[in-house]
């Protein structure tokens, strides 16, 4: 990337829309979310093999479940002395949202529908076309992520979104799976990881990836709603469902939306108006 | 965390996962409810990133976090590249935390 690219991107406060950038900086952006992946992984392994757990829990679950709020949940449950049960509950509640994505993204995961011709008829056919379109429809579902659903909704159309969710999905699998391998390695060495701040990284590439699907004043309603919702139950309610009470923000933010649509399309024109409600959410209660 | 607990979580995982291709064929959702389930995943993903930045268990993570991830978010806003972002939150974080900030 030379000069050009980063001035463009410290420009891009005062464009109004930067949108047709985003299909050929996908590559870059992608690379880039694997990096940061990476740190969040390298900490999660390192986190569990340091707290006491055996080597290869971080890993099967990184390659079984591979959902990183819900394995660095789940470890964290059975850090804190919970049962198994509790920890399975913890994860499988933070992933509910995976559904919601599931049909977010539902388009994309299949292959493309002109890729069979005989199309809606998967019932009559045996082998072939049909069995493969179930197969990249099986996989594609695993790697249903925060991310790859983030980057196939910054796409409108069909063939990018396909192009953003398969790229990321696939390209974070091996990132993520690589790096906790590294991370088990290191909390072997390094016992105390909260000094180096690992744990901040986590809510740091939650962050970075939600802002961009802020673009519009409802989203933005019903994300801090939401995220109020969420840290005030936390205390009170068990892990993963204070998240899970978030979707109660949906109400607040479909009622700006009877608002005339200037408001929409001002906030749209201006992506760089989600920073407000952001400081609000991660700076205090 | 026995191999079986892994397992359980993954088999529960990947079904949330699936469902929603799965109803694909069955369900045509409507454009109101495509944007509807956009905005609940992003309605998730911030309030993910609020709890997991303040509240630790069930108790306040203490401030040198939030303030990594403040600052993080900052970056973000200002379009910093993502490993930036990350680099940003884990360095302030650790750096509050040598100075003695909880």
């Amino acid at each position: 990337m030379g000069p050009t690219g980063r001035t463009a991107r410290w420009r891009a406060k005062s464009t109004p829309t930067p949108t047709p950038l985003r299909g050929s900086t996908l590559p870059r952006d992608v690379a880039l979310v694997c990096l940061a992946d990476g740190l969040v992984g390298l900490s999660f392994g390192a986190t569990a093999v340091a707290g006491g757990l055996p080597w290869w829990v971080p890993i099967a679950m990184s390659l079984l479940v591979f959902a990183g709020g819900s394995q660095i949940a789940a470890v964290g449950v059975t850090l804190a002395g919970g049962s198994p049960l509790a920890a399975v509950a913890a994860g499988a509640v933070l992933n509910t949202r995976l559904f919601p994505y599931g049909l977010a993204v539902a388009d994309v995961v299949g292959a493309p529908d002109h890729a069979d011709p005989a199309g809606n008829h998967d019932g009559q056919r045996i082998g072939g076309p049909a069995v493969r379109r179930w197969l990249i429809r099986l996989l594609g579902a695993q790697i249903i992520t925060d991310e790859s659903v983030a980057f196939a909704l910054r796409q409108t159309e069909p063939a990018r979104r396909r192009a953003a969710f398969w790229t990321c999905g696939l390209s974070l699998f091996g990132a993520w799976n690589v790096a906790v391998v590294l991370g088990v390695l290191a909390g072997s060495v390094v016992r105390n990881t909260s000094a180096f701040g690992l744990d901040a990284t986590f809510p740091a590439v939650l962050l970075a990836l939600a802002l961009p699907a802020l673009a519009e004043l409802r989203t933005r309603v019903s994300a801090g709603t939401g995220a109020v919702i969420a840290v005030v139950l936390t205390p009170v309610l068990p892990a993963g469902l204070p998240v899970l009470a978030a979707l109660a923000g949906l109400a607040t933010g479909w009622r700006q939306r009877r608002r005339p649509a200037r408001s929409l399309a001002e906030a749209s024109a201006d992506p760089m108006r989600a920073a407000p409600s952001t400081n609000s959410l991660t700076g205090e209660r | 965390m026995p191999l079986l607990a892994i397992v359980a979580l993954a088999a529960i995982t990947y079904a949330f996962r699936i469902i929603g291709p799965l109803c694909r064929d069955r369900v045509t959702l409507s454009p109101a409810a495509t944007v509807l389930f956009a905005d609940a995943a992003a309605v998730l993903l911030i309030a993910l990133a609020a709890t997991s930045a303040l509240v630790n268990g069930h108790d306040f993570a203490g401030w040198a976090r939030p303030a990594g991830v403040l600052v993080a978010g900052l970056l973000a806003v200002r379009r910093a590249p993502f490993p930036v972002v990350v680099l940003a939150a884990a360095c302030v974080t650790a750096l509050l935390r040598l100075a003695g900030v909880g």
